[in-house]
């Protein structure tokens, strides 16, 4: 079996990012690192592969950015197909879906297609649908636990009352949320193999996609405003007079969660 | 010159976050128990490859420069526990480089390569109740009896002493006396005759465990001699030098996690209406020790290319220790001062950090050990 995972390639959300006060993005000139929330992803695709099988990494990022490919090259993925092009600067979530999906075709013969359920930066929440919707497969969403079996994949689907058992034809394209697996660290063996594990390195043209319609250019989504987060309010301090259970017990009944 | 590649830069986050999340949240419990676990530590880090990083890939090792291992050190540094940062630099660089640079194949099977995958748990005996930085007056003796070695004596201050698996074991084994005569050999701690006769209560790494231990009419083979017979001394104290390596590295790496924690806690902490930070002196007098803290980790880059270039290293070996466990003093010292009463009291990091540094100018050679070797090499010695 065979397993795509795609990757993002972010800012390293330990240093402080900045927005380009322009585009109102962020900037993404320096070097980035794997998404945390695609680790996941790539731990799961390397369990299901166990040794019969393959993962190929499948990520767009710019500057030919493979930092955070190589770590996840480092924990067991074989190979990575990247997309880097200038033209690519400003692309939208259905862009990039269209992009990916492009590059999950040049990655070789799959079985199922693993992404995380949404980016650690941007946060649409949106792309892997996308990509299942530009390749015609089926698409399901929030795995925390995913199984394959013959030609079908079995997925615990998190929903907000507890979980569905979904079943669902291969190929398919699944998101897995955070905590699905515990991701290994990349060994130090896995470190030194990296290095010389090859990535594919592609442009828009190789994907046969016209630079007019990426991009800024082909951007259907437009970021008007960003603002600063309401900052949060201090929290209610109840002195304990001997009543004070009672008024945490009314608080948590208005917050409606007991 | 570039010291270290991007592949230097992923392990070093790599074991950043392995201590972060398997080691830091279990702190508090280990120095509580006065030990930890170690062969269940030693599995997962077998699984990372770091406890033979520089070693033959033949018996599992990762054949790396030793960039790699200043790196595992400063990182390893990193924890509130110190105790099982020394422990693992007890495993990686005081209990086997012997084994590996000496040891025989059939030796390195049967003992380096466990050790490396974590699976055996390593210390090194060197240290008797009478004999300590004079190694040359060890008095453990072993008598040849046909192919065994017959062991009686005792060694104490065993970092892992409780729960090793082998001693690398300091002997003496003919009577030339002093230097001479004197052989490093395996010795499995199910051999009969050998006891864990104490467990010992420290000031600080109070996460490692530390022991006596006693040998009585032990019956170890010949063929557990590591390298030549009678060269043990001169083996030793070429392991020495990786010793007093790994314990600069890691006081690197634990000097700039204190200052890290001290300068986060002097910009949240207001007194007389702005944050500590805010005072000049204790800016400066931190900025102050982090520029020797840079000094020294620099120093110890050129000594582990000096490692890696296979030259002598005891120079580098026996400054680097000396000059990091003086500095760690007083960065301890002044994290302590700077926290205030609550730096002093017990369940405080800077507490402990103050008692677990206290050990590096004492163990794996004393400063006044360091000093005795620089004035010597250094021609500041008269007979």
């Amino acid at each position: 079996m065979n397993i795509v995972v795609c990757v993002k390639q972010i800012p390293d959300p330990a240093d402080p990012g900045a927005l380009d006060p322009e585009s109102k993005t962020l900037k993404r000139d320096g070097k980035l690192i794997l998404d945390e929330s695609d680790s996941y992803g790539v731990e799961m695709a390397l369990q299901l592969v166990g040794d019969s099988g393959e993962v190929t990494l499948v990520s767009m990022a710019p500057n030919g950015e493979v930092s955070g490919l190589r770590t996840a090259l480092a924990m067991g993925a074989a190979k990575a197909v990247l997309v880097s092009d200038d033209a690519l600067k400003g692309s939208d979530a259905l862009t990039t879906a269209k992009v990916l999906a492009a590059a999950i075709g040049k990655a070789g013969e799959y079985d199922l297609v693993l992404a995380a359920t949404e980016s650690s930066d941007g946060y649409t929440g949106v792309v892997p649908e996308q990509i299942a919707a530009v390749l015609g497969l089926p698409s399901v969403t929030f795995a925390k636990a995913v199984s394959v079996d013959g030609g079908t994949v079995k997925v615990d689907r998190q929903t907000e009352a507890g979980y569905d058992e979904v079943t669902c034809p291969l190929p398919a394209v699944v998101s897995v949320t955070a905590g699905v697996v515990e991701p290994r660290y990349p060994s130090f063996k896995g470190i030194m193999a990296a290095k010389s594990k090859p990535v594919d390195q592609l442009a828009l043209a190789d994907l046969g996609i016209e630079a007019a319609n990426a991009g800024w250019a082909g951007a259907g989504q437009e970021i008007v405003e960003v603002a600063a987060a309401a900052q949060r309010e201090a929290g209610e301090i109840i002195e304990d007079d001997g009543e004070a259970h009672a008024k945490i017990v009314d608080f948590l009944s208005n917050l409606k969660v007991i | 010159m570039t010291l270290f590649t991007e592949e230097h830069d992923l392990f070093r986050k790599t074991l950043r976050d392995f201590v972060e999340r398997e080691i830091n949240p279990h702190a508090e419990e280990w120095e509580q128990a006065g030990t930890f676990p170690a062969h269940e530590l030693f599995a997962k880090l077998g699984d990372l490859g770091v406890l033979g990083l520089t070693y033959d890939p033949a018996y599992g090792g990762g054949g790396s420069d030793y960039g790699y291992v200043a790196i595992m050190a400063e990182e390893f540094g990193r924890m509130p526990c110190l105790g099982v940062a020394m422990a693992i630099g007890v495993q990686t660089d005081m209990a086997t480089p012997s084994l590996h640079r000496f040891g025989s194949h059939e030796l390195k099977q049967k003992y380096l390569a466990p050790a490396i995958r974590g699976e055996h748990v390593a210390a090194v005996g060197v240290t008797e109740p009478d004999a300590g930085s004079d190694v040359a007056g060890i008095r453990t003796k072993g008598v040849r009896d046909g192919d065994e070695w017959v062991i009686n004596g005792s060694k104490t201050f065993i970092t892992s002493g409780t729960q090793a698996d082998w001693v690398c074991l300091l002997v003496r084994t003919s009577e030339e006396g002093g230097s001479r005569g004197i052989s490093q050999i395996i010795v499995p701690t199910d051999t009969p005759g050998f006891q864990v006769s104490g467990k010992l209560d420290k000031l600080g790494m109070r996460s490692s465990d530390t022991a006596v231990l006693t040998f009585d009419d032990m019956r170890v083979p010949v063929s557990n001699t590591i390298g030549e017979i009678g060269r043990g001394f001169q083996q030793q104290m070429s392991q020495f030098q990786d010793e007093r390596m790994i314990a600069a590295y890691q006081m690197v790496g634990a000097m700039e996690y204190a200052l890290e924690r001290t300068a986060d806690y002097l910009k949240q902490r207001i007194a007389f209406g702005q944050p500590l930070m805010a005072n000049q002196h204790l800016a400066y007098e931190l900025a102050d020790l982090a520029s020797e803290v840079d000094l020294l980790k620099y120093y110890n880059y050129h000594a582990a290319a000096a490692q890696t270039r296979g030259d002598d290293i005891t120079r580098f070996a026996t400054v680097a220790k000396l000059r990091s466990a003086r500095l760690a003093r007083r960065v301890a010292d002044v994290c302590l001062q700077f926290h205030g009463g609550v730096g002093y009291i017990g369940e405080t990091w800077t507490a402990r950090f103050f008692r677990d540094t206290r050990l590096w100018s004492i163990g794996g050679g004393a400063d006044e050990i360091m000093l005795r070797t620089l004035a010597r090499m250094g021609g500041f010695w008269a007979e």
